[in-house]
């Protein structure tokens, strides 16, 4: 019990209790605190167990760099697990639990895995289970990934709405602090369009708060140009200048207000991007560094500033930099007690001495902290002394009594934007530390993203940045005034020191404290051969968890580099990769769930459809009435049904959702001609052709029927499914390979509702409901088309049959789409009408072998499905070409044919067809069943298929093997015309 | 002839007209649909003077050459498509007038090269104004819509709204805060964009309106 609320300071609001809980028990903050910052106050310090040994861990950071503090934010739907309790800001009723521990935190039996200690070194996983001992992964994975691990997520649907945004700007600056500020001022003095974008719950920065920091910002908040986000981490630099971005807009309340989405996501495009990401501060490693208490030199600052909370009652600081000071006069300011400096140099500027002495803390300069001492929390520190050659000494000087140790070992420029889309990183000897490398797209940065820490320095060189990008979107920027800040004296020059232990030093260093990896792990991967940086964090998951080593990286490096005796640049630095920090999947997943995740196209009539019981079935988008159901009707009862009625009386079925494309122009004829592969020339007006379309490689590829309407227009018909690409490929021919054609195409799929009337008795149902079209056989015969009227209303009629029967196919605008198609069922009452859906329409097209998309596969040739004959040898289309190729004119090609079922059985669309007397495993496959169903008109159970030799085979019987449901159907091959070969009933 | 009654928009269902609110005024974002306008897609050469002026004399109006742009007279609006495509629209118009306006057309332009086809059945008009409209297309559609870079009213694009295709045409400036755009979609996507609009325009606050 070590940190405590102090009586006065921070930027809370004392006057807005929140109450609390964490693992059950209650608790009470203020408005402006985070979960850390109150859990500090009330002398929580345990936070969460180590991902691999259980260790207790404390907080470490105040920020997103946080390791150990890992939390479930939440309960029920809402939970949210490994969030970083530095960054989840304090609400009243809040709820968190803490993580990997069990049976509590305080008692975690897993933390004998310590004891363990050398088999969870690195490479664990390949050491136990590669090899031999492969097979003993499979047991023992759930033990494994239950005993290591971080939260457990909700199996619950999230209850929160998930928004996107797409944003452009001149000039987007990430980071809000000293230099973020002034070069979003610069930038918005030209008039450019500026988004500044800061993760924290305010902007600011170092500066949050500050008198000169709410005058700048209500500045920048007054201006129309400026786009200020709060809480919204740019996560991700991808091409073209394009951002991405996470707004918690909702995340520091319990939950959303209606309509309210919890996160936005942000795709920002901007013309320039100034980085000014800031920097953060790294650790120094010794043994036991994980202890509850230790904790970053600049955290223990902000506590006490931002939140007025002390980190500890003995404070003990370790630094081998001047920016500890800085947390020194924060602590002394705010009456905290540091009892000793421990600072690895042997002389220190004045401004820090004397910031020292004004704290009356002991000064031990030229030494180190060697161990981290106590039980389940700090209580103590051994000290040793320290050359910057050797090292520290074996044999701690002395012991130090602490409750919290502060240790600052530099600063690491927070460089991964810079790196997404950059060059890779520069390494500056005196900061030791990488800074940002060549920009491969048009950003600059500014302020300690850059290596510079001094405030002034960093207001000048945000506003430089500003002033920069504003210029390069070729606008004028004014001169900014900057902010007076004192130039700093301290100098923030570190000490190059990594590792402190001595020699002999007791304890495990951590180097990568989220996922337990040591600094004897990787001296281990040194020993065992992964010596590249992209091994090394491979072998040792070093900076690879959450937090992707914003704590570690550099020290990892430094160590490899000690092992290698290399230089840190020559070691190398790994590529940063987005997200910089964990972007949830609702974020990303936006509106797009439920009905939102795909649109659903509906045709004139769906209503109509729904409303008299129609079963809808998804077409690509569109969906289509399958069945109208009557009663408890099975599927197959309701298609029988309503086929039988159409070949026996008249039915409807809704075609709207065919592609339609108007041919206009003077050489329509000569286009059709080139595009289809049987001839168009000769087609004359007021007739429609069935067509066949090839891909350039000869394949078949769409069918449907054209209609000539006029001398110079037509009207192209295709499958649902290739209506947009047809269009695409008509577009593409007319503008590069035919441009000297006078043509134009264009979509009136949607234009037209369109419904097919089938039966012997759809002549006289037209011709009741039609106010002016001579429906007898010789006025309209077969393939005509006419322009014609119902009730006043203009209508195409064409007389083509899917079926085999009498039909005609209804074209009329899809405004009265449900008006006509009532109309005609009202006529068509006392006839027995009925609608049917695409099964029975299936069903009817089979009986009769026409191909539909299940033949038209894409590996199919016309000469497969017996339409050689469709196939010019007299003029050049697409594909013909290609059509003479070996393979596709292989007579081994498999050949379409009929199947009936010979024993009853139902036939399954992509059986096998095997002969009935092969008895090998599996069996020689002949070929596939690609449609399917029970013919009412035959009374059995029929099939089209694709057989090797199909039409020599008519007769033979074979057996429909359907391996992964063990169903063989024995068959027999058929003609594929089952119905009505002659085409009688259609030509009456 | 034809009964005006039973013209039905593919919005129909959603019984919008019932659902109007009594303060629009108040909600950030106003919906409603533009019922039924009526639309002939033009394709045809705009170098050719006779193809100008045939449209010229037919519409009232020339077709706009400038990418995304659109010409009205105030009755009939000409949006730019492609470089040899338009768009002929007019609203509140007859049940009649779009046969009429492409039957002038094609006698306007005679043997010229050029097609004309009816189109106004397959769209469907949504109205989008009020303070927080631009915002509500920006969720779902990579566009930029600042003036400055779309260019306010007069302004048109071919674009994409959450996944379902759009034409859209800025219809009033947004100087006074208030900016207003018409989304033509295909019919077939209109039950789909609207259910998605209302959705994303939630958080703002959402008032139908009849415009």
């Amino acid at each position: 019990m070590s940190g405590y609320r102090l009586s006065s300071g921070g930027q809370i609001d004392r006057a807005r209790p929140l109450s609390f809980a964490f693992d059950g028990k209650r608790y009470q903050g203020y408005a402006g605190d985070t979960l850390a910052s109150a859990l500090l106050a009330n002398g929580v310090d345990l936070f969460g167990r180590s991902f691999k040994y259980h260790r207790p861990r404390g907080l470490f950071s105040a920020g997103v760099e946080e390791p150990n503090a890992l939390v479930t934010l939440r309960s029920g739907a809402r939970a949210e697990p490994n969030t970083r309790a530095t960054v989840v800001e304090l609400y009243d009723g809040l709820e968190a639990s803490s993580q990997n521990r069990w049976p509590s935190l305080a008692f975690d039996v897993m933390a004998m895995n310590q004891l363990a200690g050398p088999l969870f070194s690195a490479g664990f996983y390949y050491k136990t289970f590669m090899g031999p001992t492969r097979k003993a992964w499979m047991l023992y994975e759930y033990f494994i990934r239950k005993a290591a691990g971080l939260g457990a997520g909700t199996l619950l649907p999230d209850p929160d709405r998930y928004e996107e945004m797409n944003a452009f700007c001149d000039v987007l600056v990430v980071g809000a602090g000293p230099a973020g500020l002034m070069a979003a001022t610069a930038a918005a003095s030209s008039g450019a369009r500026v988004i500044l974008a800061d993760e924290q719950s305010a902007l600011g920065g170092n500066l949050r708060g500050s008198a000169s920091a709410q005058e700048n910002l209500a500045g920048l908040a007054a201006l129309d140009n400026v786009t200020l986000l709060a809480r919204t981490t740019v996560y991700g630099y991808y091409d073209d200048n394009t951002l991405g971005a996470v707004e918690r807009v909702a995340d520091h309340v319990a939950a959303p207000a209606e309509g309210q989405p919890r996160e936005r996501h942000w795709t920002i495009r901007a013309k320039q991007v100034v980085l000014a990401t800031g920097a953060i501060e790294r650790p120094i490693i010794f043994g036991d560094n994980d202890k509850p208490g230790v904790m970053l030199a600049d955290a223990g600052r902000l506590y006490v500033e931002r939140h007025g909370v002390a980190p500890g009652r003995r404070v003990a600081v370790f630094a081998n930099n001047d920016g500890a000071y800085r947390s020194v006069a924060a602590l002394t300011t705010a009456g905290v007690a540091v009892s000793a400096i421990v600072d690895a140099r042997r002389e220190i500027g004045a401004e820090a001495q004397a910031i020292a002495a004004a704290s009356g803390a002991e000064l031990l300069l030229g030494q180190v902290v060697t161990r981290a001492l106590g039980g389940q929390r700090l209580s103590g520190i051994e000290v040793a002394a320290f050359d910057p050659v050797q090292g520290a000494r074996d044999g701690a000087q002395r012991q130090i009594s602490a409750d919290c140790l502060l240790v600052s070992g530099g600063w690491t420029p927070t460089i991964h934007l810079a790196s997404q889309a950059g060059g890779p990183a520069r390494w500056d000897d005196s900061l030791t530390a990488f800074l940002p490398g060549e920009a491969s797209q048009p950003w600059r940065a500014a302020g300690a993203c850059q290596g510079t820490l001094d405030s002034a320095a960093c207001f000048a060189e945000g506003a430089q940045a500003g002033a920069e990008a504003a210029r390069a979107c070729g606008l004028s920027p004014n001169p900014v005034s900057l902010p007076g800040a004192k130039t700093e004296p301290l100098a923030d020059v570190p000490l190059p020191v990594w590792d402190a232990r001595p020699p002999h030093g007791k304890g495990k260093a951590f180097v990568d404290l989220q996922h337990d990896v040591t600094a004897s792990d990787i001296s281990l991967a040194h020993r065992e051969g992964f010596r590249s940086v992209e091994h090394l964090k491979r072998y040792t998951t070093l900076g690879m968890a959450t937090d992707q080593g914003k704590t570690s990286n550099v020290t990892g490096l430094a160590l490899m580099a000690r092992e290698r005796k290399l230089s840190i640049p020559e070691v190398g630095t790994t590529r940063f990769r987005p997200p910089y920090t964990p972007v949830s999947l609702g974020a990303l997943a936006g509106q797009a769930r439920g009905s939102h995740f795909r649109p659903t196209r509906r045709t004139a009539m769906h209503d109509w459809h729904v409303e008299n019981g129609a079963e809808m079935q998804a077409a690509g988008l569109w969906l289509r009435p399958r069945i109208y159901a009557q009663g408890s009707e099975t599927v197959e009862q309701a298609y029988s049904r309503e086929a039988r009625q159409v070949r026996a009386s008249v039915g409807m079925v809704d075609v709207s959702t065919l592609g339609k494309i108007d041919v206009q122009g003077l050489d329509a004829a000569e286009f059709l001609n080139r595009v289809y592969s049987n001839g168009f020339l000769k087609l004359p007006e007021g007739k429609a052709r069935y067509g066949l379309m090839l891909r350039e490689d000869g394949f078949l590829w769409d069918d449907g029927t054209t209609w000539r309407l006029s001398e110079t227009q037509f009207l192209m018909t295709t499958t649902t499914a290739n209506a947009a690409p047809v269009l695409s490929q008509l577009e593409f021919l007319l503008a590069a390979v035919w441009p000297e054609l006078k043509v134009a195409v264009t979509s009136v799929t949607e234009q037209w509702a369109g419904m097919a009337v089938s039966g012997p008795k759809s002549r006289e149902v037209l011709a009741s409901v039609l106010d002016d079209l001579d429906m007898s056989n010789e006025a309209l015969p077969f393939m005509g088309v006419r322009k014609g009227h119902l009730n006043g209303l203009p209508v195409l009629v064409a007389r083509l049959s899917f079926s085999g029967e009498l039909a005609y196919e209804v074209y009329c605008g899809a405004h009265h789409g449900e008006a006509v198609w009532s109309r005609i069922l009202e006529a068509g009452k006392p006839f027995g009408m009925i609608p049917y859906g695409v099964e029975a329409l299936g069903t009817l097209r089979i009986e009769k072998g026409h191909v539909a998309g299940p033949e038209l596969d894409g590996r199919t040739t016309a000469e497969d499905l017996g339409l050689a004959g469709m196939t010019s040898r007299k003029k050049h289309y697409i594909g013909s070409s290609m059509l003479k190729r070996e393979g596709l004119t292989d007579p081994a090609r498999l050949k379409l044919v009929g199947f009936v079922s010979a024993d009853g059985g139902k036939i399954r669309a992509g059986a096998h067809l095997v002969a009935a007397n092969d008895t090998s495993s599996p069996p020689r496959s002949l070929g596939h069943i690609t449609s399917t169903t029970y013919s009412p008109a035959l009374e059995k159970y029929i099939a089209l298929g694709l057989l090797e030799d199909g039409p020599e085979r008519v007769g033979e019987k074979l057996v429909a093997t359907y391996p992964l449901k063990n169903i063989d159907v024995d068959v027999e091959v058929v003609s594929s015309h089952f119905f009505d070969p002659e085409g009688s009933r259609m030509h009456v | 002839m034809i009964d005006s009654y039973l013209r039905q928009s593919a919005l129909d269902h959603l019984g919008l007209a019932g659902r109007t609110s009594e303060e629009p005024e108040k909600a950030a974002v106003r919906l409603g649909e533009k019922l039924l306008p009526a639309a002939v897609n033009l394709r045809g050469d705009v170098a050719d003077p006779a193809f100008v002026a045939a449209l010229r004399e037919a519409l009232g109006v020339e077709p706009p050459s400038a990418p995304n742009t659109v010409a009205t007279n105030g009755e009939v609006a000409l949006l730019w498509l492609g470089p040899d495509e338009w768009l002929a629209l007019q609203h509140g118009a007859a049940p009649e007038a779009e046969a009429q306006m492409a039957a002038k057309l094609r006698d306007a332009l005679g043997d010229l090269h050029a097609a004309t086809t009816e189109v106004g059945e397959q769209y469907v008009c949504i109205h989008l104004a009020g303070p927080k409209a631009r915002e509500v297309i920006e969720k779902g559609c990579p566009l930029d819509l600042h003036p400055r870079a779309f260019g306010g009213v007069g302004h048109c694009a071919q674009s994409h709204l959450s996944k379902a295709t759009i034409l859209l045409h800025q219809v009033s400036p947004g100087e006074d805060g208030e900016p207003a755009f018409d989304l033509y979609t295909r019919r077939s996507f209109a039950d789909y964009l609207w259910r998605w609009l209302e959705d994303a325009a939630g958080e703002y606050g959402v008032a139908i309106v009849a415009p």
